[in-house]
Formats: C-alpha cells, structure tokens, sequence
C-alpha cells in the first residue's frame, strides 16, 4: 500500500469515527428513533473505516438497510448543545478576523497540498481539515470535546443526505452497466446532427438544465445525462471532458434556479422570507438562469475545445 | 436506431431508473430510498442477479467515499461556529449601514462566493439572509424611498434569496474538495476517463472561475437595474443625504 493510500485509509477512518460519534451520542441520550439513528450512524462509520476489507456485496445489503431506516424516518437528530449567544457574541468580539483562519486554511492548505506533494487531492483535503483544527484548537484553546460535540451537531443536522452523492454514485454504475447513457444518447441521435459541435454543446447544457429542473437536483443529472449526451456528443468531439464536466454541473444550477422541485433552495426560502407568491424566488431567477444557461452553452463551446 | 428508440419497449426499458427518480422526486418520496430502488430496479432489467446488484451498489458506494470528504472538516466548521463565525461575519456586513438595496445585495453576492470558495458550507437563507442580508437590503430601501410599492418589497425578498441561491451554486467548485467537483471526478472516471486526483479537480476550480464573475457581474446587473426600477416606481426620499 502506498503512502498516500495508507493516508486515505487513515482520513476515510476519521470520517467513520466521527459517524460512530454521531451513533454513540444518539445511545447516550434519550432522542427519538434512538435505534434507527444509532443503526445509520454505526453502518456508515463501520463502512468508511473497513470499507476496503467487507465483502462488497456485505455492504450492499448494508445500503439498503440505511435507505429504509431514511424512508421509514427512523434517522434523527437529538439536542445538542453548542456555546451560549451571549459566549458567541463576546468570542467573535475577542476574536475578530481570527476566526476567519480555519476557513482559510482549509482551502489553502488543500490546494497547496494537492499541487506541491504527491498525496493527491483527496489526502490534501482530509489533512487541511485535521491540521485546521488542530491550529484554530490552540488558537482558542478549546477542547477536543467541544470539536467532537461540534461535529456531532452538523452532522446528524446533514443526515442521510450526507450520503446522497455516494448513493447517486453508485446508481451511476448500474446505469453504466444497464447502458442507459446509450438509450438516451440513440434517442437524442435522432435529432442531432453527426459532427456538429455546437449542436452537442447545446445539448448538453440544455440537457443537463432540463434533466436537473425535472429532478431537482443537478448531481442527479449529471451521471445520467453526461453519460448519455456528454460523452457521445461532446466529449468524443474532441472536447476535455474536465472544462465540459464542469461547466455541465454548472449549467444544472441554471436549471436549479428555475425549478420549484429544488424546494430546499426555491420554495422554503420562499416561506422563510415571508414571500406572498410562493414561486416568487422563482420568478426572480428566471431570466438570470436562462441568461446563465446561454452563457454556458458559449462558455462550453470555446473553454472546452 | 430511430425505430429502436421509438418503438423498442426492450431498450425503453432499461430506462426505468430514470422513471423512477422522476416519479419519486415528483411525490416527493424519501431520496435516498428512491435512488436505491432505482439502482435496484435498473439492475434487474438488465439481467443482473440481486447478488451482483449488491456486490456493484457496495463496490461504487465504498470506491466513492471521497465524495463525503467534507465530513472531515466539520469539527473545524463547527468549533468556529461555537466561538463566534457567523456573529463575526454579521459583523462585517452589517458595517454597510447606509447603502442602497442593490449595495446590500451586491455584496452579500460576492461575500457568498467567497464563503462558498472557502468551502463554508451554510444554509445562507436560514443564517444569513432572513436575519440579515433582508433586514438591511429592506432598511435601505425604506431609508431612500418614501411609502414603498408592496410589489417592490415582495421583489427584494425574492432577490436576496436569489443572491444566496447565485453565490452558493456559482461559487461552490471554485473549492477543489467541493461535492460537485467530487462528482465530476467519480462520474468521469466510471465513464472510463481517468482522470488525474491532482490535476482534475483543479482543472475543474480553474474552469468555474469565469462562471462564477459571471454569475457576480449578472447579478449586480439584475439588482442595479432593480434598484433603478424602484427610483421609478416611488418616490425618492430627500429627506436623508439631500446633498447627494
């Protein structure tokens, strides 16, 4: 095993003890659906730790488990307590600017890491969250507690969405195997005309808004739809597949903007705000996400080629 | 090929999880469980066994771990939330007391990106923008229009949830261990492009550069020309700053 491999061991086994903390802290204390939430958690944390030696149809069967305890609503968050206002307050006055470190250390030793080592993207993100805390830690002289309490909180608040990209993943490799990309691509085929870039470029992009207005969620779209249209009609015209793929994602978001099926990012912040028409956030992005979509669609043709 | 796509139930077919995410999106259905049963279901109708299903879902789930990499930095995120990070980045917006609706706005857009850049992850409408970004973009305009247009104030709140919704979507990959920037990676790489874990997620951050001025320079447009709107609709206040 490789250095930087045994480090991704390492870091993917922090994630799982931090998973496990969550399950711990849902034993502990007297929540609701105590046995479904300490299940999900304890799954997760045993996945990321042992992940590479479990017999992988072992956590297949582990998956499905998690998917019903989510759609049997047995996964809950419990309370949590995290510092007082008023400690919030005095802490940001002490502080200041200081608290804004961590935020750059995290981005800036992740990609100071990835480009000048050879530990890779991965490891570099996993160490600059490590060394963060350890710094911002000494800086406020907090305890580990409090960051293991901290993490618990956000964590259970994220829930099983958290595994939602790796879900979406691995529908992406059944849909591989199926060959769905080719069903869809045969039938965008019928209207396409064979060698013309623009056309793909156009496409995709429309494809990627569409796909992602009906889902509601553009990391959806993206494998099915970059399967289907990208790689046929874009890719395989000479395009880099990287500048395309993320400029594909960004173009879902144009679609995000337009689409009530994006209810977290569109309709509730409707009602938090108070909004008479509830499609009035809407009704606001809309000529930006189609202006933004065109925009793509140029951008994709001369960055990509 | 066409008549196969038309009238070919057989290939029609293997796009029953696409169908089936549809339909549960539509009726809202727990995600994670209509995914699944997605998975599940395209696996079947292309002939796989239940057992080769499991050994593919938990082989693509296990290889795709880094997508939840963001788990790592949550301690971190956390702890600074305990000792006063939204308190202090209150702070820094609200030190623009006397600006114009659009000013608010404009920058809340550009402090978004940012945060988003710095791989801040925030649920903006909740923390930033019903307690503050709104109340401020709404003071100012109260402050530089007399008796303002409900339609008007109705058109602010839709926008500061827009900013939000902008600075988050435009700027996240510009951060290289971002979920979408993940995804980019993963999905190439099952589609057969391999894909270097060093160079690949910058080269995806560097692409998101221009979309995200972009997605800045729209905006600011969008709410200048908002603001300008409004000068037309009400009345200028001259009680305040006569002088300008």
């Amino acid at each position: 095993m490789s250095i930087a491999n045994l480090l991704l061991t390492l870091v993917y086994g922090v994630i799982g003890i931090l998973s496990l903390l969550v399950a711990y802290q849902a034993w502990r204390k007297q929540q609701e659906a105590r046995l479904g939430t300490v299940i999900f958690w304890t799954l997760l944390g045993i996945i990321f730790i042992f992940g590479d030696w479990i017999p992988a149809n072992l956590v297949g069967i582990m998956i499905i488990v998690m998917a019903v305890l989510s759609a049997t609503k047995q996964i809950r968050f419990g309370l949590f307590v995290t510092s007082t206002q008023a400690f919030k307050e005095q802490s940001a006055q002490k502080l200041g600017n200081k608290l804004f470190i961590p935020a750059l250390i995290l981005a800036g030793l992740a990609f100071v890491i990835a480009q000048l080592t050879p530990l890779g993207a991965f490891n570099a993100i996993g160490l600059s969250g490590i060394v963060a805390l350890i710094i911002f830690l000494f800086l406020v002289k907090g305890r580990l507690k409090e960051a293991s309490d901290e993490s618990t909180r956000l964590l259970s608040q994220v829930g099983p969405m958290a595994i939602l990209p790796q879900i979406l993943a691995a529908l992406g490799s059944l849909f591989t195997v199926a060959g769905v990309g080719d069903v869809l691509a045969s039938g965008v085929e019928n209207v396409m005309v064979e060698g013309n870039v623009w056309m793909g470029v156009i496409a995709y992009c429309i494809g990627m808004a569409g796909f992602t207005a009906v889902m509601g969620n553009a990391f959806a779209a993206f494998s099915v739809i970059t399967a289907g249209i990208g790689v046929p009609f874009v890719f395989a015209y000479g395009a880099d597949p990287l500048i395309a793929g993320a400029l594909g994602i960004t173009a879902g978001f144009c679609g995000t903007l337009l689409t009530p099926m994006a209810a977290n990012f569109n309709i509730v912040p409707a009602s938090i705000l108070e909004l008479k028409n509830k499609y009035g956030v809407i009704k606001s992005q809309a000529i930006f996400g189609i202006v933004m979509l065109i925009i793509h669609i140029v951008l994709m043709r001369f960055l990509a080629f | 090929m066409k008549l196969k796509f038309i009238g070919g139930g057989r290939e029609m077919i293997r796009l029953i999880g696409v169908f089936i995410i549809i339909i549960g999106f539509i009726f809202k259905i727990d995600t994670l469980a209509v995914v699944v049963i997605a998975g599940i279901a395209t696996g079947f109708v292309s002939g796989l066994n239940f057992n080769e299903i499991l050994q593919i879902l938990g082989e693509a789930f296990v290889n795709n771990r880094y997508m939840s990499l963001f788990i790592i930095t949550l301690p971190v995120i956390g702890l600074m939330e305990r000792y006063g990070l939204k308190e202090r980045a209150s702070w820094v917006i609200s030190q623009l007391k006397h600006a114009k609706a659009e000013g608010v706005l404009s920058l809340y857009l550009v402090i978004r990106i940012i945060m988003a850049a710095l791989s801040v992850r925030m649920q903006g409408h909740v923390q930033f923008v019903r307690p503050l970004v709104l109340p401020m973009a709404q003071g100012a305009i109260k402050t530089n229009y007399d008796n303002v247009a409900d339609k008007n104030v109705e058109e602010i709140k839709g926008l500061a949830a827009a900013a939000e919704n902008y600075g988050n979507f435009f700027g996240q990959n510009l951060f290289i261990g971002a979920g979408g920037v993940m995804l980019i990676v993963g999905t190439l790489n099952e589609l057969g492009y391999e894909v270097d874990a060093k160079e690949g997620p910058t080269q995806i951050a560097l692409t998101t550069i221009p979309v995200a001025i972009i997605a800045i320079i729209l905006g600011v447009v969008q709410f200048h020309l908002h603001e300008k709107k409004m000068a037309r609709d009400n009345k200028v206040s001259n009680e305040k700053g006569g002088e300008e």
